[in-house]
C-alpha cells in the first residue's frame, strides 16, 4: 500500500470512528461545527510555533526562545493594530518575533551559547518587556481603535473572515441532523466555509510553503544539512553561519505571527502573558511531529483540539474517553500485528503493547465508571500526551543529526 | 602562562559578572527612556538604601532563589537542564503545606514531617524526568517543561477539589500555630515586621551540604566527571544512568525546599501567598553564579535585590517593576556570552602560548 493511501485509509477511520462514538454517547459536540471551529482557532498559533521550530531545528539550532518570541509577536500586534491596521499589526507580530529570534541567534551562532540557556533566558526578558511595555503605551489608551489596561489592550480591529455563502448554510444545516459519517464531513465543510479567517488560510499556506522550501530546494536542503552535518556543509561551501542566522530569524517571525494570531483573531485583544505555555506546546507538537511538516500538523492539531476543550461541556470530554480507549486498543493490535510479522519482538516492543492495552482498558473503565471529566484534567491532556509518545516512540522520533550543538566557523577538518 | 590563567580566572569570577550587570542596565535604561519615563528616577529607586523591613524581604528572598538556584545548579553539574523546578517546588510546596496543616505531629515534628514529605515529592516529580531519560532516551529538557504544566495543573485541581475555602480563593488548611517559625532578628532586625525566615537558615545548609558533596565526595566526583566528560566517566566505571537520576532525585529534593522558609515563617498555608515563578528564577541564578554555591548567593543576592527594590517603582515613579525581569533575563543571557567570549580568549591565548614555546624550542633545537 502507498504512503497516500494508507494515509486515507487512517483518515478515514479516524472520522468513522469519531461518527460512531458520537451517536453512540449523543455528544454531538465532540465535532459540531462550533468544536471545530474553536479547534481550529486554538490549532493555528501552535501550529505557527512548531513550524517555527522546525525551521530553526532543521538548520541545528534548537529554539526555546519560542514562547518568548511568540510573547513578543503579541504586543507588536497589538500595538501597530492599533495605531493602523490588523494587516500591518500581523507585520508588526512578524517583526516582534524577527526581533526576538534576532536575540537568540546571535547568543546561539555567533557566540556559540547553550542554545537551552539563551531560549530560557529570551523567555525572561520577553515575558518581562511585554509587561512592562503593555503598561507603559497601552494604559492609557481608549479610542475607537481600542481600549486599554494595564494588562490589556482589547476592542482592536479583526483581520478579514471569509465565508461561502450557499455552502456554508446547506454545511451547517446538514452537520446540525446529526446523520452519522455524512454530518461529520459536514461539520468540517462547514467551519472551512464560514468566516474562517484570513489569517488561518495564511497559517496553512506558510505549512505548504515551508514543507516545499525546505524539501524540494536547493536553499531548503542546504539549510537541513546545516542541521544535520554542519562541518560537511561548510566544505562543500554551504554559509553554514548565514542558514543558520536565516532560519532562526524565520523561525522567531512564524512564532511571532504565531503571537499576533493570539491577539487578533483568537481572542479579543491583548493581554500580559497571553501566550500562556503555547510556544512550548508549539515545541512538543514539533518534536511530536517527528521535525516533518505532516506530522507537526497532526501534533498541533491534536493540541488544539484538548487546548479548545476548556470551553466545552463535560459530557463531550466525557465521551472522548471513549475514543482514546478505542485508539489505544488500535494501536496496541497493529503493534500486535507488526510484531508477530517482524518475527522479532523485542522486550520494549512488549511493554508497549502492554502499556498500550492497560491504558485502552483503564481509559474505557473511566468512561464506564464516571459520568464527568473534570475540567483540569482536559487542560494537563497535551502535556500527558507529549510525555506518553516521548517514552513510548522515541525510538521511532529522528531529529536532525547536529541539533542543539553549537558550531563555530571553520571547524570543518 | 600562570598570569593568562589568573587573569583568565578574575575575568570569569569578577569581571564577567559586572559587564553583564553593566549591560543590562544599560539595556533597562533605554527601555525605560523609550518608554518615556525618567532614567534618573529608576536609578533613584533602585539604589535607595533599603530600609530594616525591605532588607529583611530581601534577605528572605536571597534565601529562596539560592535554594532555586542550587536545585538547577546539582543538575547541570551533570549536564542535566532540570528546567522543571517550576513544577517540582509547586508540587512539593502544596504537598509540605497539607502535611504540615494536617498537624500529624506536635510542633517542631511536625516542620519535619513537612518538609520530608516536601522533599520527597520534589524528588519524586524530577525523577519522573531523570526514569524517563535513562528508559527511554526522553530529553529532560521537554520531559521537564511537560511536568511542570501538569504539576500546576495538578495543584489547581486538588485545591479547587479538596482545598478550605477562603475568600475568593482555596487553600490548604493553615498550619498550626506550634509550628509557626517567628523570624529571627540575627541581631539586626526588628522582628515586629515578620524578621528573617528561621528556615531560610535551610539555604546556608544546602549551601555547604551542596559544597562538601561536590567537593569532597567520591559521588561528586563522579558527578563533576561525568558532567565535564561523559565517554572518559563512562571508561572510569562511572554508572551514568544511575547518576542522571540521583542527580535529578536531589535536584528535585532541594527544589521542594524553596518555598518552605515562606511557609512556616509567614504564610501559614499554600494559597494566595504562594509566590510562584522561583523556579524559572532559580536556573538564571545558576548560571549566573556559574554553579557555584558562591556564585549563586550573589548571583541570589542580585536577583533579590532587584525584584524588591522595583517593588516602590510603580508608586514612585510611574514605572512597572516588570522592568526589572528585562534587567534579569538580559544579565543572564550576556553573562553566559561573555563567559563564552572569555573562554575562546583563554584558549586562543593558550594555543598562542604553547605556539610560541614550542617555536622557541624549536628554534633552540636548530640553533
Amino acid at each position: 500500500m502507498s504512503k497516500g493511501s494508507r494515509l486515507l485509509l487512517l483518515g478515514v477511520s479516524v472520522l468513522v470512528s469519531i461518527a460512531a462514538v458520537r451517536v453512540l454517547t449523543g455528544a454531538h459536540e465532540i465535532d459540531s461545527p462550533g468544536s471545530l471551529r474553536a479547534a481550529l482557532v486554538a490549532t493555528c498559533p501552535i501550529l505557527l510555533a512548531a513550524l517555527g521550530g522546525l525551521w530553526s531545528e532543521r538548520a541545528g539550532v534548537v529554539n526555546i526562545g519560542l514562547e518568548g518570541q511568540m510573547l513578543f509577536g503579541t504586543w507588536g500586534a497589538a500595538f501597530f493594530t492599533y495605531y493602523y491596521d490588523p494587516y500591518i499589526g500581523l507585520l508588526g507580530a512578524i517583526l516582534c518575533g524577527v526581533f526576538g529570534g534576532l536575540i537568540h541567534a546571535v547568543a546561539t551562532v555567533t557566540f556559540g551559547v547553550d542554545h537551552i540557556v539563551s531560549g530560557v533566558a529570551l523567555n525572561l526578558i520577553a515575558l518581562g518587556a511585554t509587561t512592562f511595555l503593555a503598561e507603559a503605551f497601552f494604559a492609557d489608551l481608549d479610542s475607537e481603535a481600542g481600549k486599554g489596561g494595564a494588562q490589556q489592550l482589547t476592542g482592536l480591529a479583526k483581520p478579514a473572515s471569509i465565508t461561502i455563502p450557499g455552502i456554508s448554510d446547506a454545511a451547517n444545516d446538514i452537520a446540525d441532523k446529526h446523520w452519522f459519517v455524512i454530518s461529520d464531513v459536514a461539520s468540517v465543510v462547514a467551519v472551512l466555509t464560514t468566516r474562517i479567517s484570513v489569517v488561518t488560510i495564511l497559517v496553512f499556506i506558510l505549512l505548504v510553503v515551508t514543507a516545499l522550501v525546505l524539501w524540494r530546494t536547493r536553499f531548503g536542503l542546504r539549510l537541513r544539512s546545516c542541521g544535520e552535518n554542519p562541518q560537511a556543509a561548510e566544505s562543500v561551501g554551504v554559509a553554514v553561519m548565514r542558514h543558520k542566522y536565516i532560519a532562526v530569524l524565520i523561525s522567531g517571525g512564524l512564532a511571532g505571527l504565531g503571537g499576533g494570531y493570539l491577539a487578533l483573531v483568537s481572542s479579543p485583544g491583548f493581554h500580559t502573558n497571553q501566550t500562556n505555555g503555547r510556544g512550548y506546546i508549539g515545541l512538543a507538537a514539533m518534536i511530536f511531529g517527528n521535525w516533518r511538516p505532516g506530522g507537526i500538523l497532526v501534533g498541533s492539531g491534536m493540541f488544539g483540539y484538548t487546548d479548545s476543550l476548556r470551553l466545552r461541556d463535560p459530557g463531550t470530554i466525557h465521551a472522548l474517553l471513549l475514543l482514546v480507549a478505542f485508539w489505544l486498543m488500535v494501536f496496541a493490535v497493529w503493534r500486535i500485528v507488526v510484531a508477530t510479522r517482524t518475527a522479532n519482538a523485542a522486550r520494549t516492543d512488549r511493554a508497549t503493547i502492554v502499556a498500550l492495552a492497560v491504558g485502552s482498558v483503564g481509559f474505557f473503565a473511566w468512561w464506564a465508571l464516571t459520568d464527568s471529566v473534570p475540567r483540569d484534567f482536559t487542560s494537563m491532556t497535551p502535556y500527558v500526551a507529549t510525555l506518553f509518545v516521548l517514552a513510548f516512540a522515541s525510538q521511532r522520533l529522528r531529529m536532525p543529526a547536529a541539533d542543539g550543538q553549537v558550531y563555530r566557523k571553520g571547524s570543518a577538518g | 602562562m600562570r598570569t593568562t590563567a589568573l587573569l583568565r580566572k578574575i575575568a570569569q569570577v569578577v569581571v564577567a559578572p559586572l559587564i553583564a550587570l553593566a549591560i543590562a542596565l544599560a539595556v533597562t535604561s533605554l527601555v525605560v527612556v523609550l518608554a518615556g519615563n525618567s532614567v534618573s528616577v529608576f536609578f533613584e529607586v533602585m539604589l535607595t538604601p533599603p530600609s530594616q523591613r525591605i532588607w529583611v524581604n530581601i534577605v528572605n528572598q536571597t534565601a529562596m532563589l539560592f535554594l532555586a538556584g542550587m536545585a538547577a545548579a546539582i543538575a547541570f553539574r551533570m549536564n542535566l537542564f532540570n528546567i522543571g523546578i517550576e513544577g517540582q517546588y509547586t508540587l512539593a510546596s502544596y504537598s509540605g503545606a497539607l502535611v504540615a496543616g494536617m498537624a500529624l505531629f506536635p510542633g517542631t515534628l511536625n516542620i519535619l514531617a513537612a518538609l520530608v514529605v516536601a522533599m520527597a515529592v520534589g524528588a519524586a516529580w524530577a525523577a519522573i524526568a531523570g526514569i524517563l531519560k535513562v528508559t527511554r532516551g526522553v530529553s529532560e529538557v521537554i520531559s521537564t517543561i511537560m511536568l511542570n504544566s501538569i504539576a500546576i495543573t495538578l495543584v489547581g485541581w486538588l485545591l479547587n477539589t479538596y482545598g478550605d475555602q477562603y475568600g475568593q480563593g482555596r487553600r490548604t488548611t493553615p498550619i498550626p500555630e506550634s509550628s509557626q517559625l517567628l523570624g529571627l532578628s540575627l541581631g539586626v532586625f526588628d522582628t515586629t515586621t515578620g524578621g528573617v525566615f528561621a528556615l531560610s537558615s535551610l539555604a546556608l545548609i544546602v549551601g555547604i551540604v551542596f559544597a562538601l558533596v561536590i567537593n569532597r565526595s567520591r559521588f561528586g566526583f563522579d558527578l563533576r566527571a561525568t558532567g565535564g566528560n561523559e565517554a572518559a566517566a563512562v571508561a572510569s566505571g562511572v554508572q551514568v544512568k544511575r547518576m542522571i537520576v540521583i542527580a535529578m532525585l536531589m535536584s528535585g529534593g532541594v527544589a521542594g525546599l524553596i518555598w518552605m522558609p515562606d511557609l512556616f515563617g509567614g504564610a501559614d498555608y499554600y494559597g494566595t501567598p504562594f509566590q510562584s515563578g522561583l523556579g524559572f528564577t532559580g536556573l538564571a541564578v545558576a548560571l549566573l553564579g556559574r554553579n557555584r554555591p558562591l556564585g549563586v548567593a550573589f548571583g541570589a543576592l542580585l536577583f533579590a535585590w532587584l525584584s524588591v527594590q522595583a517593588n516602590p517603582l510603580g508608586l514612585k515613579a510611574d514605572i512597572s517593576p516588570s522592568v526589572v525581569q528585562i534587567t534579569q533575563g538580559v544579565v543572564v543571557l550576556v553573562v553566559v556570552v561573555v563567559y563564552e567570549v572569555v573562554r575562546r580568549w583563554g584558549a586562543a591565548a593558550e594555543q598562542r602560548a604553547l605556539r610560541s614555546t614550542l617555536d622557541g624550542a624549536t628554534a633552540g633545537g636548530q640553533a
